[in-house]
This record gives structure tokens, sequence and C-alpha cells, in this order.
């Protein structure tokens, strides 16, 4: 029988464009160590590591075995999970069942990226088939432009409702030390900044972070010993669909991944009203058309109706459903770790640690995770043991 | 811990370049043929683990080129970086976390990259990666170590090639079968010393594929189980300056647990055969003492005894071993279905007579930093 299991202890390093400062190894460090701090283990107390990151970005093989100084690994059960984008919720879902599966009590999650190390975008055309995507249709904005342009000509969405995605993200970043970009931006700024592939502009991206990000997980009986207010995980869905980007979207249907791992995740969490039911969602929007077609694509509106959702202020602090209270994907972006921050930022919230950032009394929380061709993975926490 | 078993398993022929297909119609192969095995149907399957290497394939986030062929399709699915091994054992949590049944494929195709390169990209890129450091001259230096503190030979490590090349002939999925002596092992060329050619696990191409069921959809296929009794892993420093590698201690912590697992508590006794990550000669004694089957420094013995041999009392790779098939990531996911079809009675002319416990081993980085044990049995 699967055992509850709840996370006890996020840590994050405070991101920045470029750590010369430190090594990949340092950096996992030092999310390792806020993490244990943060509920008050030493890395004694782990029995598991799960680690992952994008090799080609940091040109490192085996990272598991690579990291061992960084994460604590040291004669310690330690493995690499790798899903691209979804990395994050990838490893936060394998630590998961680390602990539900009865073997491990306490094991820890780590996400990590030193994109500065990288050219990012050399990395990324380099998941599609050598022959048939790589040189037409590959890396991460000409899906993403060619989405937006069709979810605006389906519904008459405009770059400014998508520029307000942006401006939110970035104001409620200014309320989280950890982000990398805190500097307040406004709708004409977006619409001013450079042009990538229409509609897709340079500040409706996310940018390239250094950072890392470290999770404990706990097993019923334990984590509550832990921390006083555990975040439980009450479920997790994932559907990696798609192998080619020429299929990776039904522009009639949305983005169908999401909708159908957020479907059977609410299934198991017993929700059927996302918007008034979560308190908070953290949720991997790496450009700005996906914060409002998305969320359509989450059921936190209908169909076309993102953009009127997004500027009535719902998802604004404050808001029926505050999105990315920490500022989301387009103020930080390790890439291996930005998943696992969704999945950090919701804890944080349900454990009350928030700070600036906190959303009141906050008992059901979401985190998303998005990468690979365009796939979706969703963690559902709660104030309240499954 | 639950009662889980391994009820369906694949693999292709291991060779040395499959140049008529790509690696992901090797994953459709060994998927299909891994359901066929275990009588079930897609549907059956409520979760998919695929095992791949950025580097090996040449592609970042590598597991987006295998989804669809592994069935993963409106599924939850995920990937293991590391061998076929550990990929499994994320397999089998996920059974005892909730899910029915795993499916769990791993694949590679050495043929269209440069191993030195792919395994050079293991070593620290400042302080090691420039002095040329790889997999076979990092394990030299193992073999060296190894030979120096226990006076273990040459002709030792050779004769385990001439056991593993000899017991592959048994099996038509090896890439390597020979009929060698020591005298053409030791005279084989000199790679980085004390390693020879025939000494070395040779590059392949290949796929494997393994189902895990619960105790409940473990009775719905048509196969015999092999239910999975203790599997753990663990990892050694990083630095192979920082350790000692004649002593690997993240094995013989891994191979504790895993015994301790399955309520092993003389392992050579209670252990028929064993299929281990033997990818050079040496690793064969080295990794046995890891195990615990004998003291630290005894491991040439064993073979010298005729204790691993096919007709000794603990066959060790009935298969031929890695050295005779050695497709990365999938290696040690060969070595659990190995045991698993030693389990079942289905191994054929290379089965070992009355095996009811196996131990199948997996390694991940240089000189086995990481090591995963499982020990899989018969009976529940």
């Amino acid at each position: 029988m699967a055992r509850s299991v709840a996370i006890v202890g996020t840590g994050q390093t405070d991101h920045k464009s470029h750590r010369p400062d430190v090594n990949g190894r340092e950096m996992i460090y030092e999310a390792v160590t806020r993490a244990l701090e943060d509920c008050e283990l030493s890395i004694k107390d782990i029995d598991a590591i799960v680690i992952g990151n994008m090799d080609h970005f940091e040109s490192i093989n085996y990272v598991d075995t690579w990291s061992v100084e960084g994460s604590g690994g040291f004669m310690k059960p330690i493995m690499k999970v790798t899903t691209g984008g979804t990395t994050g919720t990838s490893v936060a879902i394998a630590a998961y069942y680390h602990v539900a599966s009865g073997l491990f009590d306490r094991v820890l999650a780590i996400g990590w990226e030193k994109n500065s190390e990288s050219d990012t975008t050399a990395a990324i055309v380099t998941c599609s088939d050598p022959i048939w995507d790589r040189f037409s249709y590959s890396g991460a904005i000409p899906s993403l432009a060619t989405e937006a342009t069709a979810y605006m000509q389906k519904y008459g969405a405009t770059q400014e409702d998508a520029a307000r995605v942006a401006v939110r993200d970035r104001t409620h970043a200014l309320n989280n030390p950890h982000a990398h970009l805190r500097k307040p931006i406004k709708i004409e700024d977006v619409m001013s900044s450079p042009m990538l592939a229409y509609p897709i502009k340079l500040l409706d991206v996310c940018p390239r972070t250094d950072g890392a990000c470290a999770v404990v997980f706990a097993a019923d009986a334990v984590a509550q010993k832990i921390a006083p207010r555990p975040a439980w995980v009450k479920s997790s869905a994932v559907r990696h669909t798609y192998t080619w980007f020429g299929d990776s979207t039904d522009y009639n249907k949305g983005l169908v991944s999401l909708q159908e791992a957020s479907s059977e995740a609410y299934k198991q969490a017993g929700i059927t009203k996302p918007a008034e039911e979560f308190d908070v969602a953290e949720l991997y929007l790496p450009y700005t058309y996906g914060g409002l077609k998305w969320i359509e694509d989450l059921g936190f509106c209908g169909p076309g109706e993102g953009p009127q959702f997004v500027a009535e202020g719902h998802t604004d602090m404050g808001g029926k459903i505050p999105v990315n209270p920490s500022g989301g994907v387009i103020s930080t972006n390790c890439i291996g770790a930005t998943a696992l921050l969704r999945v950090a930022e919701a804890a944080i919230q349900i454990m009350g640690k928030g700070e600036q950032r906190q959303v009141p009394d906050v008992r059901l929380a979401m985190a998303t995770g998005f990468g690979g061709c365009f796939w979706s993975d969703v963690v559902i926490l709660s104030a309240e043991k499954p | 811990m639950d009662s889980i078993a391994i009820v369906g398993v694949a693999q292709t022929k291991y060779e040395r370049r499959k140049k008529d297909k790509t690696y992901y119609d090797l994953v459709y192969e060994v998927t299909r043929d891994a359901l066929e095995d275990a009588g079930l149907s897609l549907d059956d399957i409520d979760n998919v683990i695929t095992v791949s290497n950025d580097f090996l394939d040449g592609r970042t986030i590598s597991s987006m080129a295998v989804g669809e062929a592994a069935g993963g399709y409106h599924k939850n699915v995920s990937t293991v970086e590391g061998d076929g091994a550990f990929g499994a054992f994320y397999g089998a949590m996920r059974v005892l976390g909730g899910f029915k049944t795993t499916l769990v494929v791993a694949h590679s195709k050495g043929s269209e990259g440069d191993m030195r390169y792919v395994t050079n990209g293991m070593f620290d890129p400042v302080y090691q990666r420039l002095l040329g450091l790889e997999a076979v001259s990092s394990s030299a230096l193992q073999a060296n170590a190894y030979m120096e503190k226990h006076g273990v030979t040459e002709e030792d490590f050779a004769r385990v090639s001439v056991k593993n090349h000899g017991n592959a002939k048994n099996n038509p999925y090896a890439q390597l079968p020979m009929d060698l002596t020591v005298a053409d092992v030791m005279q084989s060329k000199r790679i980085a010393d004390p390693i020879k050619f025939l000494d070395c696990s040779p590059v392949s191409d290949g796929a494997a594929a393994i189902i895990i069921a619960s105790e409940e959809y473990a009775g719905k296929a048509r196969t015999k189980p092999a239910w999975i009794k203790g599997v753990a892993h663990c990892a050694d420093a990083y630095f192979i300056g920082d350790r000692d590698l004649a002593d690997p201690k993240s094995l013989r912590d891994a191979a504790q647990r895993a015994y301790g697992m399955a309520g092993i508590r003389e392992p050579l006794e209670e252990i028929d055969i064993v299929e281990l990550y033997d990818a050079f000669s040496y690793m064969e004694p080295l990794w046995l003492e890891g195990m615990g089957f004998c003291d630290p420094g005894q491991g040439g013995k064993m073979i010298d005894k005729g204790i691993t041999t096919m007709q000794g009392s603990l066959p060790v790779n009935p298969s031929g071993g890695v050295l005779s098939a050695h497709a990365v990531l999938v290696a040690g996911l060969a070595r659990i279905i190995e045991a698993v079809l030693q389990i079942r009675g289905d191994a054929g002319p290379r089965q070992v007579e009355g095996v009811r416990t196996a131990l199948a081993h997996g390694i991940n980085g240089p000189c086995g930093q990481s090591h995963c044990v499982w020990i899989l049995a018969g009976n529940m």
C-alpha cells in the first residue's frame, strides 16, 4: 500500500543570471543546505536522493554520481531523473514515489541548472529528430510562437493581454527575495521589447538563470515530527504525450497534455472547481501567452476567457486564485530547477513560510511543470493528509 | 515491502551496429515483445519509465524520442538517466507506490557515437577531463589498484573473459560468443595497462524492456512471476582519487541492504546465480568481493576454483555478461532479464538448473561509483 507523503522542507539559491562564484556542485550544496536548515535535519537523516538537470547545458554526464559532494549523496542511494523542462516536477514525483513505496522515509529532491555555462538554445534544438525537426521547427520559441498566434487568431487575444501576464509575474517577483528578475515592468515595456518570433517579445519569455532548488519529502508519521505544517502530496499526474513538434498541439483543443494531466490529478484529489478550490497556483509559464491559454486548459476559466480572467485581477495577489506569488518562470528560470521551484513554492504557501509573498491561509495548492514536446506535469499539495 | 514481480521481459539481439533501425524502432520492438511475453496489452500498463542518456543519444531531452515507441502516450511517464537497473528500481517504486504495472524500457546505440567522448563526459571538466580519462583508462587505474592491493593477476582477469565469452555461446542475444584461451586474452592488444582488448566489453546497439506488476496484476500475466525480494543502490565518492578503487564499498552497502530486504544471510549458499556488470574482466572478481561472495582479495580464486563457471556452485554471468554485449544503460536491465529467465526456467541452453534465487546488478559512474543490486526469486 502506498504511504502518504509530505514536503517538510525547501531550499533554493538566490537566483542570478551568472554565478561565477560557485561551481555546479557548490550551487547545489547551497540549496541542499538551505532545505535541510528549513526542516532542521542533517544530511545524515536523508535516506535517498533524486537529482535532475539537462545534460547538455553544463555538459556533465552522469550528474547523479558527479554531484555527490554537493548533493550529499556520498554513500547514499542517488539516481538521476531528467525529462527536459518538466525535470523538476519529474524529480519531485520520483522523490514522492521513493517515499510512498515504503522503502525510504526521508528523500531529498534536487533540481539545478547553471545556464550561464551553456548556450541554451543550441542545446535545446537537439531535442528534435536530427533529420525531420531539428533544422525547421525546434527549440523553445518557434512552437510557442505558433501556439500563441493560433490562440490570438481563434479568440482575438492581443499582445497587450499577454503583456499583462509578464507584468503580473514580474510584480509578484518583487516580493520574492530569491527571484532573478526583480525590477518592476509595465505593459509598455513588454510591448516595446525586441520581437523574437511574432508575437513573442523579449519580455514575454523567461530568462536563463543559474540556480538550484532542493525539497525534502517525508513519510506519514515521520513528516509530522519534522514539520509543524507539512505540505501533503494529494495527487500528481503526468502527460509526456508527444515526440514530434508538428504533433504537439491541437490548436483547436489547446494544450492537451495539461488538460489531461490536470483532469487526472483533479479526479484523484476530488477537485471539481479548480478556481474556487485552489488557494494558490504556481504554474510553469515559460511565456506570457501560456498565462492566458493554459489557465483555460487547467479549467480556471472557459476557452477564450483567459485574457479577461487575468485582466480582472483574479490571478493577482488577493485575487480569486493568485498565480505565481513567487514571480514564476518569467522571473526565474534555472531550467532543471524551474518545475521543482513551482512545487517548492506551492509547499511554502501551504507551510505558511512565504513571508512577503504569502497568500493568506493556503489549504490547497497546485504546481505544474511544462517542457519537452508540449508536455505537462501537475502536482497538488494540501494542508490535510490525504 | 509488498509483493511485486517482474512478469514480462524482452531484449533485442545485441550487435555492433544496427544500421537498419533507429533507437526508437528498437524501443518499439522490445516494448511490443515484453507485452507479448507477459500476455498483456498496452491497456494493462498504467505507467512507463524510459531510460536514456542525452550524451549517448546526441540529443537533449533524449526521452522525447522514445515516448511514443514505449507506449507512453496518454500515460504517466518518467525517465531515469543512468543504467537500466536504476530505471527498473524507480519502476518498482511506482508499483509499490500505487501503480499496477510499470513498463521499463532502455535503449542505446553505441554505434552512433564515440564512447571515449561519452564516458570522458563523466569526469570533472576542470581537473580531470583534459587528462583524457574515460571508461577504459579509469578502469585500468582501478584494475591496477586491485592487483596491487590483493595480488590478483592479469591471468585471473583473462580467465573471466574466457569463461564469459564461452557462456555467450549459449545466448542467442549475445554479441560476442567466442572460444578463447587465456593465452588469447593475454596476447591481445594492450589498450590501457593492464587492460587488453579481450578484457574489454564491446560497443553495442540494443534495447531491453521489463514489466513490473503488483501482486494482483502479476496473476493476470501468463508468465511465471519473478518476485522482487530486495533492491538497493548506493554511490561512493566522485573523484576516483578520493576512493580506494580496490574496495567497492558502495556495492557492499547496496548488497547488504538488498540482502537484508530479502532475508539473505549467506549469499554464497542462498543465491543460485549472479548476473553482474562486467564492463571489464577485472570487474567480475572485484564485484563478487563487494557482494560478499568471498573475502576481499579472494575474487580471483572464485574462478580458479571453478565456483563461477556454469558447472560451479555459483554460476556468474551464464549469459556471457556485459563482456559479451554492452549496450550502455541497457546492460543492467539485461542482467535483470537474464536473472528473470533463469528463475522462470526459460533461459534455454544457458539455463542453470534449479535456480530459485538470483542476483542482478547494474552500475553508474566511473569505476563502479554507484551500484544497484537486485535479488529476485521464484517463490513469493
